[in-house]
């Protein structure tokens, strides 16, 4: 192998992630130096870096690139995904202040933990490499165990952040396991020599590192068999930080494992193909009946996010260019939905106490029309009612499973979707149709705007699909 | 404006009356300017329709008043257009919509804003089922009206509301998710959306039975059909007034339209195939829910049961595949609804006065509401099919048409018109008839000026499609003959020789 090495990679298209990175460790500096007094100027920092990053990707030249030796790549699908990682990123720091004031537990360590995920997210996004993935997935990961546990003093919080911390280890654990066993069989760790080394006839050792690696991946994306950790976490971790884990994250493990997919493995899609459809399924279903049950509300986020990822996974699935655009679609539909849906539970506050119960939110309509009107437009768009957002994320994913003649697969998904309407509509029947009880606080002025964002984002969705679907497709072309 | 044509107008104005009734202050004023804000939108949109008819030329066979927009790309557009099978259609809902304001102005007096606001989108989007031009629109308005309907049934139903909401939303969209992925197979098969396309477009055979069946879950359920019509009787009884008029008189329709619009016209064979499975639901339909109408002890009830009876001779019709059968069925899908708009009407009348619905509460009221007894008679007698009332065109076209493809399935469905009599007619004489016994009926007022206003023009309608029945039909003429010249050409010979 003669592969050139220079001396010094182009930094140009890490630029963003630089940027993040060293703005954080500037920012430990002023925090160490000033305390938990400075977390308002740390916050502002933040979100000014992140915006930053956020234009400097797009105004990077729509080709793609790569540097470190083809460990990173930046194309139009990463920048994408970008994007929709620091959207969520940004709205869980904006989100965040409040709360932890009130809760006291407003240190400034919360931001830059969320800042670092934050550049492992985007390292996720952007790895063409195992190495690289990994570096990705385990700076994302030690951040977010952290702050899941940033209520220390709180029982379930600390439970929350251990239950994660373990489960996720293990994961990291299986996800290595396969890709030394990639490594070991194919020779290569960077995908498109995976992808030249499967496509050669006769590698079962290389489907058997694929299935762990898939493993790894479905602990990230917490779908069906790997979700146990993900209602715990949601309840338990203070709000924000379960607003942020059922964003961001989730924006970065659904890209990664696209790309991973995708770039490496399409030669061998008839292995894996079953393997997705069964996760899709299973997590499909188990979002939709074991909703059903719930009467917390972040709980039953929590599995409405795990159904969620099931129906991206359908577009995975086909292992299309349309598939890929479906899930580009559904997944920014899905972090402007699950933004606005935790907006609203963090307004949930009555009596300067904070309620999550599905029962507190009685008769909202009538003392808060407001919020109502907007989680009600939110609930509907997740039940996938057009015009609303949620109808075209679920079309594009279906419309693909169906082109790729996935029948079985369309049929269960969408039935499933009929089903979990039952609980999003016991939400709104909450609101609607019952009786009053105790009217919540005055929303706070940033949980309102990102509120309004997100409700008038879905419904006027519908208006924007044209232009957004030609975005999400680019973003799938440059994957094939 | 913009480039958008009158039809796009019937969508915005009930939108922007809606917008209207939202900006109004809950007081007494507002509530004031919410009623009569509403009322004038749908009649300025009634009177738009009928710009929207007198340039519509009912001689041509194609879509006209054509309007297309880029939407989603370049294959699924926001398209719209009429024939002669839509327009009737269009008519219908614009009309009916006045009528369904009017009677709620006394009978809803909580949360009038939301109540006013979600009519009207309503109305936007059934006249956006019959409008539109492109398979992924439709879907959007034909799925959308679930919102607006599943939050009336709650909110302002009556004691089982919720039960009754929940299971008409549920119903209702598992049938059509179903045919959503049916709809992406035909995407992705045509490489188009757009519905003149898709009309010209032959599916292969063995695809078209699938396409079919998805199709079918949905307006089956839509329409509804036996065994799949349970959720009916439910919404309908726990409905406020104006809501059991929208869902007989418009929201059943769009089954029957779909039938017409898709399943027959772009699956001829598997619809002659599945023709006999039709007539015996159909057939079914008609007996069964006539007899179980007339075990009912709750006049919504009763006239909901009836209303799948009614729907059975639509389905019956349609699928004889010939022109008599589908332009009686699109006579008798007219004909119910007004008919049972007016009946829906004629028991809030006294709803409203004594808040039971239960039959055995009333009785005598010929004594007390002469007026209302005449109505109430007229209203019945079209129901059962009395020549001389709309009723009675669109029965004996699709019988007539029923006789010809299949003599058994005409001679059931007729003992249905005799069924149907009997319950109608026993109704009647239950609660019309005999002496006031009830002590609460003495003092029961006849019609107001206000309840006169809204019934007279539905019974001169229902009179004069009675005497007129070419007022509709030649309207839907051209378009039938040319769906059913091209159902002909769509079968391969042999089979075309047994719709002839």
């Amino acid at each position: 192998m003669n592969v050139p090495v220079s001396p010094v990679p182009a930094f140009g298209p890490a630029l963003p992630e630089i940027l993040l990175a060293v703005t954080a460790l500037a920012l430990v500096l002023i925090g160490a130096f000033r305390g938990d007094g400075s977390k308002k100027i740390i916050d502002a920092i933040a979100i000014g870096a992140l915006l930053v990053a956020g234009f400097l990707l797009l105004d990077q030249s729509p080709g793609r690139v790569s540097t470190f030796n083809d460990a990173f790549v930046v194309d139009s699908f990463a920048r994408v995904m970008k994007i929709l990682t620091i959207i969520g990123a940004i709205s869980a720091i904006v989100m965040s202040t409040r709360f932890l004031r009130e809760a006291k537990i407003a240190r400034f360590e919360y931001t830059i933990l969320i800042l670092l995920s934050t550049i492992g997210m985007m390292m996720m996004c952007s790895a063409n490499e195992l190495i690289s993935l990994y570096l990705g997935v385990e700076l994302q990961s030690l951040a977010l165990y952290v702050i899941a546990t940033m209520n220390r003093d709180d029982e379930k919080s600390a439970e929350a952040g251990l239950k994660y911390f373990v489960l996720g280890a293990l994961s990291s654990g299986m996800l290595l396991y396969g890709m030394s066993l990639v490594y070991g069989f194919t020779g290569s760790v960077t995908f498109p020599a995976i992808a030249k080394a499967v496509s050669a006839p006769g590698g079962a050792g290389v489907v058997f590192g694929l299935v762990f690696i898939i493993a790894g991946l479905a602990f990230k994306m917490s779908v069906v068999p790997f979700h146990m950790w993900t209602p715990d976490v949601y309840e338990g971790a203070p709000t924000p930080v379960a607003s942020f884990v059922a964003t961001a994250p989730k924006m970065a493990a659904v890209a990664m494992t696209v790309r991973i997919l995708i770039d490496g493995f399409l030669p061998v899609l008839k292995d894996w193909q079953p393997i997705i459809v069964f996760v899709a399924i299973a997590s499909m279903a188990l979002g939709a009946f074991a909703g059903i049950g719930q009467r917390n509300i972040k709980r039953l986020m929590a599995y409405s996010s795990i159904g969620n990822m099931g129906y991206a996974l359908v577009g995975l699935a086909a292992g299309s260019i349309a598939g890929v655009e479906g899930i580009v679609i559904f997944m920014g539909v899905y972090l402007a939905m699950t933004i606005g849906v935790f907006a609203v539970i963090l307004a949930m506050q009555t009596g300067g106490r904070r309620v999550e119960q599905i029962g507190d939110l009685a008769g909202a309509a009538r003392t808060n029309p407001g919020l109502a009107f907007a989680m009600a437009a939110l609930l509907f768009s997740l039940i996938g009612i057009p015009p609303l957002a949620g109808f075209f994320a679920k079309f594009y994913v279906f419309a693909a499973a169906i082109e790729a003649k996935l029948f079985v697969l369309a049929v269960i998904g969408i039935v499933s979707s009929v089903v979990s309407a039952f609980y999003y509509l016991r939400i709104i029947k909450v609101m609607y149709f019952d009786e009053p009880a105790p009217a919540f606080q005055p929303m706070a002025i940033e949980l309102k705007t990102m509120m309004w964002l997100s409700a008038g984002f879905v419904l006027l969705f519908a208006i924007v699909a044209g232009p957004l679907k030609n975005v999400a497709q680019l973003a799938a072309k440059s994957l094939f | 404006m913009f480039g958008f044509g009158i039809l796009s107008g019937l969508l915005v104005l009930p939108l922007a009356g809606a917008a209207f009734v939202l900006l109004q202050k809950d007081d007494e004023a507002g509530r004031r300017n919410m009623r009569w804000g509403a009322f004038w939108t749908t009649i300025v949109t009634f009177l738009l329709s009928l710009v929207a008819l007198s340039r519509f030329d009912a001689a041509k066979a194609g879509f006209q008043l054509v309007e297309r927009k880029a939407w989603l790309g370049t294959e699924i557009t926001y398209q719209l257009g009429v024939d002669g099978i839509a327009m009737p259609f269009v008519i219908l809902t614009t009309f009916l919509m006045p009528f369904c304001i009017a009677a709620s102005f006394n009978a809803i007096s909580k949360r009038q804003k939301e109540y006013y606001a979600l009519f009207l989108l309503l109305e936007t989007l059934m006249i956006g089922v019959f409008v539109a031009l492109d398979l992924v629109l439709f879907y959007a308005f034909f799925e959308a009206g679930l919102i607006p309907m599943f939050l009336i049934i709650g909110i302002w139903g009556g004691a089982r509301r919720i039960y009754a909401s929940f299971k008409f939303f549920l119903y209702t969209l598992l049938g059509s998710v179903l045919m959503l992925l049916a709809i992406m197979a035909m995407y992705w098969t045509a490489g188009t959306a757009d519905i003149v396309k898709l009309l010209a477009f032959k599916f292969p055979s063995g695809m078209q039975y699938w396409l079919w069946l998805a199709f079918f879950a949905s307006f089956a359920v839509k329409m509804p059909m036996w065994p799949v019509h349970t959720w009916l009787p439910d919404a309908h009884v726990e409905a406020p007034t104006a809501g059991s008029v929208i869902l007989a008189g418009i929201l059943l329709k769009m089954g029957g339209y779909g039938f017409l619009r898709f399943s027959i016209p772009m699956f001829p064979e598997a619809s002659l195939y599945f023709a006999n499975f039709v007539f015996a639901l159909s057939v079914i339909a008609i007996i069964y829910t006539s007899l179980v109408a007339m075990m009912q002890e709750d006049i919504k009830k009763l006239i909901a049961y009836s209303s799948v009876a009614h729907m059975g001779f639509v389905t019956m019709g349609l699928f004889t595949l010939n022109a008599q059968g589908v332009q009686g069925a699109v006579f008798q899908m007219v004909s119910h609804g007004l008919v049972s708009g007016a009946l829906f009407l004629c028991v809030g009348v006294v709803y409203d006065r004594m808040h039971t619905r239960e039959i055995a509460a009333y009785g005598g009221l010929v004594n007390k509401m002469p007026l209302y007894a005449m109505v109430f008679l007229l209203f019945t007698m079209a129901n059962v099919g009395l020549p001389g009332t709309s009723g009675f065109v669109g029965e004996f076209l699709t019988l007539l048409a029923s006789f010809k493809a299949n003599t058994w399935v005409a001679f059931f469905a007729t003992t249905g018109v005799i069924l149907s009599a009997a319950y109608a007619l026993w109704l009647f004489a239950r609660v019309v008839y005999g002496k006031v016994e009830k002590h609460a009926l003495e003092t029961i007022p006849d019609l107001s000026l206000r309840e006169i206003a809204i019934l007279a023009p539905l019974a001169v309608l229902v009179i004069y499609y009675g005497v007129q029945p070419n007022a509709i039909l030649s309207m839907s003429q051209a378009s039938v003959d040319a769906l059913i010249a091209g159902l002909q050409s769509g079968l391969p010979a042999k089979a075309a020789a047994l719709v002839k």
